[in-house]
């Protein structure tokens, strides 16, 4: 019988002998460009890759120079007991990651179709965990629209009166994001120049009850053209998402909470065009580095994908953080 | 680095960039891989499984030599895949196979596979398991693989000490996390990739649940993009001995058993 350990021995020697000129030839540092903002173009040209691989000495660097903006982020499970104390742990591996400002979805969770009180308190985590961070962090209120005028109630506390800047509506408020119910919500936050960020899936195994896909909250934001409105997770099952977001300028592409799949990110680029397209991570189910590689790890131009990691995110938080007075 | 987790030929529900060896071979180098272990995507779906793991073997004769190690695929639920293991070792001289139990429809409980690893065993092959491949929400709704329970494999791989194993694409599937790892990870014939474990410091959670000597890297390229487990590395901040054990060491040592 042949001796397969020692074939596998004698494989590794001669692949790892190999070793130092593929590393030579596989070319120097990525290239860092200026961190200027990326010229907003339907129509990308220019591409160059940055090559992220063994030969980059320094990542962290690389990754600064693109002032990440994140558009989805749960600070729920993090470490600590306290909203600020989670903020901390989340903003050690933000740095490490070179995320500058991220959009806080939640700090504490309300259960299933949580109340007026119920969302009360969670509003009060996520104020907390902005005050704690203003320069890094912005901040959601969480609406169930099951509970109208609460949630009224909520925006005028939480972002005219509050920190706050928009709204989120997750999956387990069984109210879909068509129904005629979100109107005065939408209408009031519109108002306030604030952001909406509607959680959406097509789930093949079936969606729960009440879950938004992109497509009825595509209807949404036919309704409410003055309102930016952000497509959570494009639908997970993205090559259907992006076709039902097509042709509604106000909604954009959050590249969120779904695995590094291949062509997402291109596909996205490709019909959306790269201003509506949004990195996003999810974490801390999700973490940052799989959702970084869906826009580092993508064939798309450079200038795209310095305006899906930020560009585009400093551009439509403009309105409301001058509403604000927030230094932008 | 050494990725112990990539696939020649195309995904069947999408093209993807890499999808040809020679362009998979030259993104990988340029992004510094000296060694990836592949199987092939044919062999999710197709039943020559012959057949598959003979173009695989050429592909990697071809497009890269020393640099491309071919694992070819076994389904005990075919006839005569004993023949398949046969034909692996001593005509392709591959170092090892990968199991899709999700996608051949069997689970891990199956007396064929206590059968299989005990060949595999005999030939000192390394066994690849893959428990997934697609996250189930998203996957193409006439065809939904789950991914297979690796619970059986704890008393499983007792029988089998000697066999070295490495557990592909463990971790979070569509809002499931594979269980079983904790016991699974008590027997040190047992290495695990890291590709689809999620979690902020994800890997680190992973190496502090099985074992720094036992967790190696896996890119699940060219279905995910290659950046995503390498940014997971950077993310984790390892110790710079357990980085180069995750990069290389450790599949260099479960190569070498």
């Amino acid at each position: 019988m042949r001796d397969s350990t020692l074939s596998r021995r004698r494989f590794m020697q001669r692949t790892s002998a190999g070793l130092v000129g593929v590393a030579a030839a596989s070319g120097g540092a990525a290239a860092i460009d200026d961190p200027k903002p990326a010229p907003q173009s339907k129509t990308p040209t220019a591409s160059h890759s940055p090559v992220l691989g063994a030969q980059n000495t320094d990542v962290g660097a690389l990754l600064k120079s693109y002032h990440i903006w994140d558009v989805h982020t749960h600070l729920n499970r993090f470490a600590g007991t306290t909203a600020e104390e989670k903020v901390d742990d989340c903003l050690r591996w933000a740095d490490r990651m070179g995320v500058e400002r991220m959009l806080v979805l939640t700090v504490a969770s309300g259960g299933r179709d949580p109340d007026a009180e119920g969302m009360r308190l969670m509003n009060d985590e996520c104020v907390k965990a902005v005050k704690k961070a203003p320069d890094r962090l912005f901040g959601c209120a969480f609406m169930n629209p099951n509970y109208g005028q609460a949630c009224i109630d909520e925006i005028n506390r939480c972002v005219r009166d509050g920190p706050l800047v928009g709204l989120k509506f997750e999956f387990d408020t069984v109210r879909l994001a068509s129904s005629p119910e979100m109107d005065p919500i939408i209408a009031r936050i519109g108002e306030l120049h604030g952001v909406v960020m509607q959680h959406t899936f097509i789930e093949t195994i079936g969606n729960f009850l009440g879950e938004t896909t992109p497509v009825e909250l595509a209807e949404l934001a036919r309704r409410h053209p003055s309102v930016t409105i952000f497509c959570g997770h494009t639908g997970g099952t993205w090559e259907l998402g992006i076709r039902a977001m097509k042709g509604v300028p106000n909604l954009y592409s959050d590249l969120s909470g779904s695995d590094p799949m291949s062509g997402y990110t291109e596909m996205a680029v490709r019909e959306l065009g790269p201003e509506h397209v949004l990195y996003g991570s999810d974490i801390e189910g999700r973490s940052f580095a799989s959702q970084i590689s869906k826009v580092l790890g993508a064939d798309i131009p450079e200038s795209a994908r310095r305006l899906i990691l930020g560009g585009n995110m400093r551009r439509l938080m403009e309105p409301v953080m001058k509403a604000r007075g927030m230094k932008i | 680095m050494i990725d112990t987790n990539v696939n020649l030929f195309q995904w069947p529900f999408r093209r993807v960039a890499g999808d040809d060896p020679a362009s998979l071979v030259a993104n990988l180098r340029k992004k510094g891989v000296t060694q990836a272990w592949a199987c092939s995507y044919e062999s999710l779906l197709y039943r020559d499984t012959a057949g598959v793991n003979a173009r695989l073997a050429a592909a990697c004769r071809q497009h890269g030599p020393n640099f491309l190690v071919p694992f070819g695929s076994i389904n005990p639920r075919l006839p005569g895949w004993q023949e398949d293991v046969e034909r692996c070792v001593e005509v392709h001289k591959m170092p090892g196979i990968r199991l899709h139990p999700n996608y051949h429809g069997y689970p891990l409980d199956d007396p064929a596979v206590g059968e299989l690893l005990g060949l595999a065993a005999s030939k000192n092959l390394v066994v690849q398991i893959a428990i997934s491949m697609e996250d189930v929400r998203v996957q193409f709704p006439l065809m939904l693989v789950r991914p297979v329970d690796p619970g059986p494999l704890v008393d499983l791989l007792k029988r089998t000490p000697t066999l070295c194993v490495e557990i592909l694409n463990s971790g979070y599937h569509g809002g499931v996390r594979t269980e079983h790892l904790d016991d699974i990870a008590k027997l040190e014939n047992v290495y695990f990739d890291f590709t689809c474990h999620e979690n902020v410091g994800g890997l680190a959670k992973l190496i502090a649940q099985t074992s720094p000597q036992r967790v190696v890297f896996g890119s699940h390229y060219p279905f995910f993009y290659f950046e995503s487990s390498f940014l997971k590395i950077w993310e984790a901040g390892l110790p710079a001995d357990q980085e180069k054990a995750v990069r290389e060491g450790n599949a260099r040592t479960l190569f070498g058993r």
